[in-house]
This record gives C-alpha cells, structure tokens and sequence, in this order.
C-alpha cells in the first residue's frame, strides 16, 4: 500500500469535508464521522510507519511540487524518524481525544460539528507542521495552526476562555513575527548565495556571519521557546490550559507545543549550527530553570489543570535541555520524551477532564476519597501521575533517564540539578493524589459514577501504551536513533567517551 | 555463565498474580488471595529448584545471568533486560519467596474481614515481583526498576487504608523520602555511566580497576544515599515509623524483612566499588553506627508495638549497613544478619498483629498486659524472636550479631573502638527496649479496653509465626556452622587477609552479653516491678520528651525542608502572576497601543489578529518581492 504524506493530510481535509456536509442537527453523526475520520489517518500513519526504512537517514516519503515559483516557495514535505514518531503521536492521540471527549463540544458557543471540523483541520496542520521540509510551508503551518486552537479554546472551552485565547493568540504571533523576520532574513541571504531557496536542506549550507546566524537563530528560538514553552515565555499556558477543553488541551500540550522542540531540532540545530553552539549554554540553563521552576509552580496549584499545565512547563525544560546537550542519549531521549509525554499528558488531562465535568469544578480541594467512590477513574488518575513522575517500567522514565544521562556527560551540573525534579514530580502527583483520591469521601462526592465503556476504551489504549514503551521501548528508539545520531553528527559533535577509560 | 531460562518465572509468577487480580478486580473477590498466595508459592518452588541447580555446579559456574530482551539501546548506552542469579541473589530470592509465601497465608486470616483482601493481596504479588527484580537485576538500571517498583508497592500498602488521612500522609512521606534517596541511584548510574560508560555490574566491576577512586568515591557516596533512603537510614530514616501505618503483615514482609534490607544489598552487590572507596565505605560505617544507636534511642520511648518494632528494624539495618561498610571481612555477616533478622523481625511483627487481632487493633502497649495466658502461641514465637534479636546463644541473632560487633572491633585503630563500641551500646539498648515490650505485652495486670477481647490467632495465623520461629531459632546456627554462608559468598567478594584481633571473640561475645544483661535488668527494674500506667506519663524528663519526639527527626525536616519549601512554592506562585505574567501583559499592551488590551473583547481581537496576519503576510511577500527584484 502507497500512501503519500499528501493523502495522509487530506485524509482529515476529507473527513472535514463530510462532516461540513452533514446537518447542524445530527450531532452524534458529527461524532462518529469525526471519530472514523481520525481512526483512518491513524491506521495511514501506521501504514507509513512500517513502510518507514529505520536505519536510511535520508528523508523519506519526499514530496515536492512548485507552489509559488516566483519566490521559489515549494509544497515539500518529507519524514526523518523524529517527524515520523511525532507524526505517529499526533494521529494516534486524535481519534483518542474524539472519544475521550464525546460531549466536551456541547457546551460550546457553536455546533458540535464545527468542533470536529476544528479539529480535524488541526489534525491536518499538525502533520502538515511536522512534514514541511520548505521553510515557508513550515512556516504556514505553524501560523494556520493558532486559528483552529484559538476557536477551540474560544468557542468551546471554559472559564475566561475568551480571554485566555486571545493570550494565547498574541503570544504565538509575537513569536511567529520574529520567526518570519528569520524567514525572510534566510530568504534574503539564499538570493545572495546562489538562488532563492526556501528548502530547509539548501538553506543549511548558506554561509553567514555569525551576528547574522545569532540574530537569525534568535528569531526562530524565540518563536519555539513560546511554542514548547520554555521559562520564561510560559504564562501563556497555564491559561489556556485553564480554558480550553481537555480534549483540546491534549492536542495543545501534547501535539502543538511539540511543534515548538520539533522546531529547535529541525530548524535551529540544523540551519544554525554555529548559533546553536553560542547559546546553547543559555538555553540549557532556561532549561534547567523551566525544570525546577515548573516543578515548584505546579506543586502551588489548587486547579487540577493548572497543576498539569504547569507540570508540561518542567517536562518541556528536560527535551530542550535533551536536545541542547548534544549526545545522543540526550536528542534520542529528548525526542522519546515528546512522544511519551504526549501520552502521559494526554492520560492526566482526559482523566482531569472527566473527574471536573462529574464534579463540576476543577479546583483541587473540591475532590477527596474518590478512590472508594470511583475506583476505575481514580486509578487511572494516579496511573496517569505515576507516568508524569516517571516511575521506572512507564514509558517516561526511559526518555527521561536518557535525557539525563546523556545531559550529564557533557553539563553534569545542570543534570544534577534537573535531577531534583523528580523529587518535586513526587511531590506534586502525590499532593494532588492524595487531596482528590484518599482521605474521606468529601460531601457532594459520594454519588459520582465511575468511568463508562466509552471512557475506559479511550484511555486504555493510552495506558497500554505507557506500559508497553516503558518496557520494550525499542521499536521507536530504532526509528529516533538514527535520525538523532545524524543531527549530533552534523553539527560535528560525538558522544564523550568514559572519562576514566581514556587512556586505556 | 550458563543460559539458564527459569529465572524470569521468579518475577512472571507474582507480576502475573498482581496483573489479574487489579484487573480483574471484584470478580476475584472469592479466589484471589489463594491464586496470589500460590503464585508466591510457586515462586519459592522455582527459587529451590534453581538453589538445587545452583549447588549441582561448580563454584566458579554458580551464577547465572539470562538476558529477556533488549531494554535501552542509544549509542553507547546499551542496557538489556538482564537478570542475574548468583549466590548473593539467591539468598535474597529465597528470603523474599520464603517469607513471602508465609506472611501470604498470614495475611488470608488477617484480612479476611477487610472488603478489600484482593486489592491487598494484589499489592503483595506486585511488591514481590519488584523486590525479586530488584535483587535479579544485572544492572544499576535494572535494579532501579525493581528500586522504584517495591517504592511503588511500599507506598500502596501503607495507604492502604488511605481514607484515613493520617495514613494516606504516611505513605506520601515515604515515597517522597524515598525518592530523595532514589536521587541518589540515579547519580550514581549517571556517574558510572560517564566514568566508565557502563552500567552493568560486570562491566562496573571489570572497569572500576582502571577508575579513579574520585570517581569510584563519588558513586560509592551516592549509592549509599540511595541505600539510606529504602533502608531508612540516617538522615532519610523519617518515614519508617509512620509506614507502620500499613497493615502489620506489610510491615513484617516490606518493612522488617525484605525491601528495608535492598540498601544491605545495593552495598554489598557493588562491593568491588566501595572497595576501592575508602572515603564511602567510612561514610557507611558512620552512617549504619549512628542509625543502629539512633533506631534504639527511639525504640525505648515507643507505646506503639508495632512503632517500637519499626525503631527495632532501622537500628538492625543500621547494623548490617555497619557490617557491609567493613569490607570484605563484613559482606558475609551483613547478609547474614539481613537473614536471621528477616526471620525474626517478620516472626515478631506477625506477633504483634496476632496480638492487634486479638485487642481491636489496639497498638498501645500500655493497653496490653498479661497477654501470655490469652496467647501461648503468640508468646512463645514472639518471645523466641526476642531471644533471636537480643543474641542471646543459641538463637540466630547471636551469630550474625555477634560477628558485626567483632568485625567492627576489628576495624583497627580508633575506628575500630568507636565502632564496636556504638554496636556493643546498641546491643545493650536493644535488650532494653524490646525487654519492655516482652514485659508490657506479655506479662503484668491486664490494662485493656473493654472492646479487648484477647484470644490465641487463627492457625493460618499462627503457623507461619511458628515457621518464622524455628528459623529464629535455627537460621543462625545453620548459616554460621562451618562459615556455611562466609564461604558460599566468598567468591563474590574480595579476599581479605586476616585482621589483627583487638578483643578475642570470647571477650566481644562476653561484653556483649553483658550489655544485654545490664538491658534487661533495667528493663525489669523499671517496668516490671511496678505498676504500669495505661497512659503515658506526662511528667518527664526533656530528654525523654526529645526521645518520644524521634529526636525531632520530624521537626528537623520540617524547619529545613518542608516549610521553606512551602515558602518558597507560595513565592514563586505569586510571582509568577505578577511579575513575569505582568512583565508579558505590560509589553504587550505597550506594542499594542492600549491599556488593559489582554482582558478586552474578543471580538476586537479577533480582528486585530486577523489584521496582523495579514499585515505579516504582506510584509512577507513585500519583502520577497523587494529582494528578488
């Protein structure tokens, strides 16, 4: 079976189409369409991914059609093994989020139908964001992305929800003017070199100055750190998390800020890699903060979504500090990580989701004893923590173990400060833990139900998932090495060899 | 090395039994104890039959290793899925399916009333799989699984009755100190891996000649974190008595005889590195004297049984982590004592909650008195395992007791004096303490409850503590006939040549004996020759008073750590929204051109974003259009 990165983006495109056809009035049919829609792009990617050759560093899957010839701005697209395993994350974690979140669209400002449209055309973007191999296509993607989140945290979230989009909103397109200006600065010195180029391959061999390469780097750094987010360009999204459906927060933390560590990959490591060396040691400290400061932030939270938000701020910190810290442990943990956090989150936010719309609020203390009310949902919840906290046999602690091993053999202090992270990610699962599910049952508890089928099927494949990677985490380490040792090596780094066995 | 494929069994059986019974939740109600209780049977089967294979083969080919799968494989950091029985392991393998299976069937009586027994049942095959992998393991990485993975099943039995808020507190402490400890692993992984770009044991071992001893020193130090924090050592010794939160056969299985004891182990598997770190192994020794007198200070102010027990259990560990810091000479006896405690303690804490079943659940000492006539059984296992635990001879406490305090005598030097000398002091405070318990428990006028109802246990009860008894009478004679266990361990460890004798065994042991004498003889002074009261008294001493406080092991943490923590959370919480959300806000209305612009309508946002992208796309294709000209 062929299929193409085209068809796997139109896929969504189609399943937005019908669900455009259908009447206002037929909401479950909007469900089912938008649930076989995302079903069907998952089994594409899946398709994709065995036809994948793991061990061939060249892209694959390579696309390219002129789109505006004029300015040499081409429709590329193309797979390494880390855009194929965030590509993978993405339409997995899509037809999970539908029916995770059956009835999360019925409170919102318009129909269920346009919820799912919503989402499908994000679905779409995100695989668009994460093919692109032309700068401008990326950069499209990366700017179309913030409409349909901004609707969906708009139109259909919670709270200030108006609000919190437009923060969201102003956020990212402070830092997607920056990243044009980059754009159009790298655009610039293409024409100078040879001929105009948007292709990301051509435009890693312009010569620069390095004022040039430091300014040029800034611009899509800056752009990405909001994205991930990284300390400090974070405020934004805690709010938007607040706000935004869990559904929607799943598709936010999880795919769409991956766009943001994709990005420094893919962009400022291989397009700079001079600039990359020059702030790297500012970055891994950002890192480092975002790390502890995330930890901190979220043990304070009373709001459960806060708290998860806030716990994505120190977790986003370990893949940029795996990314900057050069080894191969380290970029090979760093892109584990983003795929395994989009798990983990995704656990955390569906379970928060359906203990808040049982419970009718999303602060903290209003929770407690759920573990005798609703034992299967409770359960989940704390599994899902357990994976946050990177409890060895779950998926998180293979990535984040390698980020920190691969982080210490080349910046040892910031992996030992990193490492108290996973004394505060005690802390707070296990606060949060024990406040919602232990302890008596608190008044106007006693009567939640516990998780139905539809429920339990939508987070059990999360939760096998978890669990598989956490044990047998290899069949996607052998898509990410190769990819990860190729990045490293081009920006002419290799691992440091055991320090006490150099002269052996 | 033979391939030998029976070991994963060991874990697959328990891990198997913990799979079906969360999964299959109620519907197990009925038969999950019996299927968890003969899984953990067929564990110890399958660890006799590979001890039986075991002794079949010559020394040098005992071990065994089996590798499952590949496990972690990026660059040069390879890590399988590896497991490894050699002879250290097996002793543990036998002691956790051995012990297990007994406290297993205990607990079928035990808590036979509890709605829950199958969730119970199910966190003990967990905990067992975990703790097998975490003494199989052939690798740091590999243990650490099996590390956190008996943290994982310590931390659910504990709050096992977490409705109660107190409970669910306890079992939160201990996973977070725990994890303080657990830092320290990974430090050490992370430093063996940089140093010697290994993380296996056999590759440690092969590599560690040719280390540094800075680098040697610096896992060794942080691999003795990590031993205080699971063996609740000093400084991470705070959470061991409030886990006795726990229902008591977890507090026999998990915090008496197996997982406290992983921190002996993590010391004596990676003997070939303290070894050559003198500085660490100093650091051991000091760290097992202060928490051996510490654990026993402590153990005299308790009225909680099962608390006094706990105290009792850290001041132990705190001698075998001794022994194991003495090298070569000390490996042997470490482990041994980690076995003949195993038997006792968990025979005693099985004691403790015949004699809880029997008083509804009352813990109080000072609400017991007399119980010898309502519990024969009870009293008399339990009072071999105060036999066992005072190193009165024959009983097994004598020889592996008796052995760390030669050892430490032996040390050389001031060393040597100091140390022995704490464990002598130690043995003393022991007699002590559990001399009162004996005589508060057991004998006197009775100063029950009315809802006491005391009465011998059930036999599925009273058999595994009649099981555990023999071996606390038995254990230490079999082991140190002919250096039985010296010799099977040796060739895992170094050779040690022979130490110059400070004290003749016949003196250490006479001493010894003598300090145990002194304890009880106070002990009987001040509790049995008077009357007891059934409160505590208030009107004592400040020292008793810091005593009865743990030696504000709590206030300290909570002065130090917790409330600056919280201070420090609160902080950086206000700050977050004022300052740095504030600083965004500030620019962004700025570049706006209007005030308070982030919490105006939406509707004229939308359109100034619209109008930006617009105004952003304009410029793209301006700015192209400008260069290409």
């Amino acid at each position: 079976m062929n299929i193409s990165l085209t068809l796997l983006m139109a896929l969504p495109l189609i399943g937005a189409a019908v669900l455009a056809a259908l009447p206002k009035s037929n909401a479950l049919l909007a469900k089912q369409v938008a649930l076989a829609s995302t079903i069907l792009v998952a089994l594409a990617t899946i398709a994709i991914a065995v036809g994948f050759e793991r061990d061939n560093t060249n892209l694959q899957y390579v696309e390219s059609h002129q789109w505006i010839p004029s300015f040499g701005i081409n429709y590329a697209v193309g797979l390494d093994g880390i855009s194929l395993v965030l590509i993978l994350m993405t339409t997995l974690l899509a037809p999970i989020v539908v029916l995770a979140g059956w009835n999360e669209s019925q409170s919102g400002r318009w129909s269920t139908k346009t919820f799912y449209i919503l989402i499908l055309i994000l679905e779409m973007m995100a695989v668009g964001v994460f093919a692109a191999t032309d700068v401008f296509l990326f950069y499209v993607f990366f700017e179309a992305m913030l409409v349909p989140v901004y609707f969906l945290i708009g139109g259909y979230g919670t709270g200030e929800r108006s609000a919190a989009a437009v923060k969201f909103l102003l956020y990212s397109l402070f830092g997607g003017l920056l990243m044009l200006a980059s754009i159009i600065g790298l655009y610039v010195l293409s024409g100078a070199q040879g001929g105009h180029t948007f292709d990301t391959q051509a435009l890693s061999h312009l010569q620069m100055s390095s004022t040039t390469q430091n300014l040029l780097f800034l611009g899509f750094f800056i752009a990405f750190a909001i994205k991930a987010p990284l300390w400090p360009f974070h405020t934004w999204l805690p709010d938007a998390a607040d706000s935004a459906t869990s559904g929607t927060s799943v598709l936010l933390l999880g795919v769409l800020d991956k766009v943001g560590t994709f990005g420094m990959i893919r962009y400022c490591l291989t397009l700079f890699p001079d600039a990359t060396k020059t702030f790297t040691p500012t970055i891994i400290v950002l890192s480092v903060i975002s790390i502890i400061y995330g930890a901190f932030l979220a043990i304070g939270q009373k709001d459960i979504k806060r708290l998860i938000a806030f716990t994505s701020i120190s977790h986003f910190g370990f893949i940029t500090m795996g990314i900057f810290a050069m080894t191969t442990q380290g970029h090979s943990g760093a892109t584990l990580y983003m795929f395994n956090h989009g798990f983990s989150t995704a656990a955390l936010f569906l379970v928060a989701g359906w203990m808040i719309s049982r419970r009718g609020s999303s602060t903290i203390a209003d929770f407690g004893g759920l573990q005798r009310v609703t034992p299967v949902m409770a359960w989940s919840f704390f599994f899902a923590g357990m994976s946050s906290l990177a409890l060895p046999g779950l998926s998180s602690f293979v990535s984040e173990f390698l980020v920190l091993v691969g982080t210490y053999t080349r910046y040892p202090v910031a992996a030992v400060i990193a490492t108290f992270g996973i004394v505060l990610a005690a802390l707070y699962i296990l606060i949060p833990v024990q406040r919602a599910l232990h302890g008596p049952t608190t008044p106007g508890n006693e009567n939640l139900s516990d998780l139905t089928l539809r429920e339990k099927v939508a987070i059990a494949p999360v939760i096998a998932v978890i669990l598989f990677l956490g044990f047998y985490p290899s069949p996607l380490l052998k898509v990410i090495n190769p990819a990860a040792t190729h990045v490293i090596s081009q920006l002419g780094f290799s691992d440091p060899a055991p320090t006490q066995l150099g002269g052996k | 090395m033979l391939i030998n494929n029976g070991l994963v069994y060991l874990i697959a059986l328990p891990l198997a039994g913990a799979a079906i019974l969360l999964l299959a939740g109620r519907r197990s109600d009925k038969w999950g104890h019996i299927l968890a209780t003969l899984l953990s049977a067929s564990s110890f089967a399958v660890g006799l039959l590979q001890l039986s294979q075991m002794l079949g083969r010559p020394t040098e080919q005992r071990a065994v290793e089996q590798k499952l799968f590949e496990w972690i494989s990026v660059g040069s950091f390879q890590v399988d899925a590896g497991l490894l029985l050699d002879q250290l392991s097996i002793c543990f393998v036998l002691l956790i399916t051995g012990v297990g299976t007994l406290i297993h069937i205990y607990s079928i009586s035990y808590m036979s009333h509890d709605h829950d027994r199958r969730r119970f049942f199910a966190y003990l095959n967990l905990f067992i799989a975990a703790m097998l992998l975490l003494v199989l393991g052939n690798s740091f990485l590999n243990l650490y699984v099996g590390w956190e993975g008996v943290g994982l099943a310590s931390y659910l039995l504990i709050g096992f009755w977490n409705q109660k808020p107190a409970y669910a507190t306890a079992s939160k402490k201990a996973f977070i100190m725990n994890r303080v400890g657990d830092m320290g692993l990974s430090f050490a992984i992370m430093i063996a891996f940089a140093s010697l770009g290994t993380v296996s044991f056999a590759g440690i071992k092969e590599a560690a000649p040719h280390a540094s001893t800075a680098s040697l020193t610096a896992i060794g130090i942080m691999l003795l974190v990590a031993a205080t924090g699971k063996s609740a050592q000093f400084p991470l010794q705070a959470w061991l008595g409030d886990a006795m939160a726990g229902p008591t056969p977890v507090s026999a299985l998990i915090h008496a005889a197996t997982m406290v004891t992983a921190g002996v182990y993590l010391i004596t598997r990676s003997n070939f590195i303290f070894d050559a770190a003198p500085t660490a192994q100093l650091l051991v020794v000091i760290v097992g004297a202060i928490t051996l007198l510490f654990g026993a200070i402590i153990g005299t102010a308790k009225d909680d049984i099962k608390k006094a027990l706990a105290a009792s259990t850290m001041s132990q560990i705190g001698y075998m982590i001794l022994g194991a810091g003495l090298g070569p000479v000390g490996y042997a006896f470490a482990i041994m004592h980690l076995l003949t405690h195993g038997f006792f303690k968990a025979g005693m804490f099985l004691g403790a909650g015949s004699v809880m079943h029997g008083m509804d659940d009352e813990v109080n000492m000072r609400k017991y008195g007399n119980l010898r006539k309502f519990m024969p059984i009870t009293f008399v296992t339990f009072g071999l395992g105060y036999l066992a635990i005072l190193g009165v001879p024959p009983f097994a406490g004598f020889y592996s007791k008796d052995m760390i305090i030669e050892t430490a005598f032996n040390a050389g030097g001031i060393k040597g004096i100091l140390l022995g000398s704490a464990a002598l002091l130690g043995a003393g405070i022991t007699a002590f303490y559990m001399t009162r318990v004996m005589i508060l428990t057991f004998t006197g006028a009775p100063r029950w409850d009315e809802k006491a109802h005391p009465h011998e246990s059930p036999i599925l009860m009273w058999l595994p503590m009649a099981i555990l008894a023999i071996g606390s009478v038995t254990s230490g004679f079999l082991l140190s006939r002919g250096d039985a266990l010296v010799n099977w361990l040796a060739p895992l460890f170094a050779e040690h040549g022979e130490h110059e004798e400070l004290l003749k065994p016949i003196v250490v042991t006479s001493l010894a004996l003598l300090m145990v004498a002194i304890g009880v003889a106070i002990a009987f002074m001040k509790y049995s020759r008077s009357e007891v009261s059934n409160t505590a008294p208030e009107d004592v001493s400040f020292l008793t008073k810091i005593v009865r406080r743990d030696l504000l092991q709590d206030d300290f943490n909570e002065a130090i750590f917790m409330r600056p923590g919280q201070a420090l959370t609160s902080t950086l919480v206000k700050t977050d929204e004022l300052v740095i959300d504030g600083a965004v806000r500030g620019v962004g209305s700025v570049a706006l051109g209007s005030a308070g612009a982030l919490r105006g309508t939406q509707t004229g946002f939308v359109r100034s974003y619209a109008a930006l992208i617009l105004i952003g796309a304009v410029a793209l294709i301006a700015a192209i259009w400008v260069v290409t000209q």
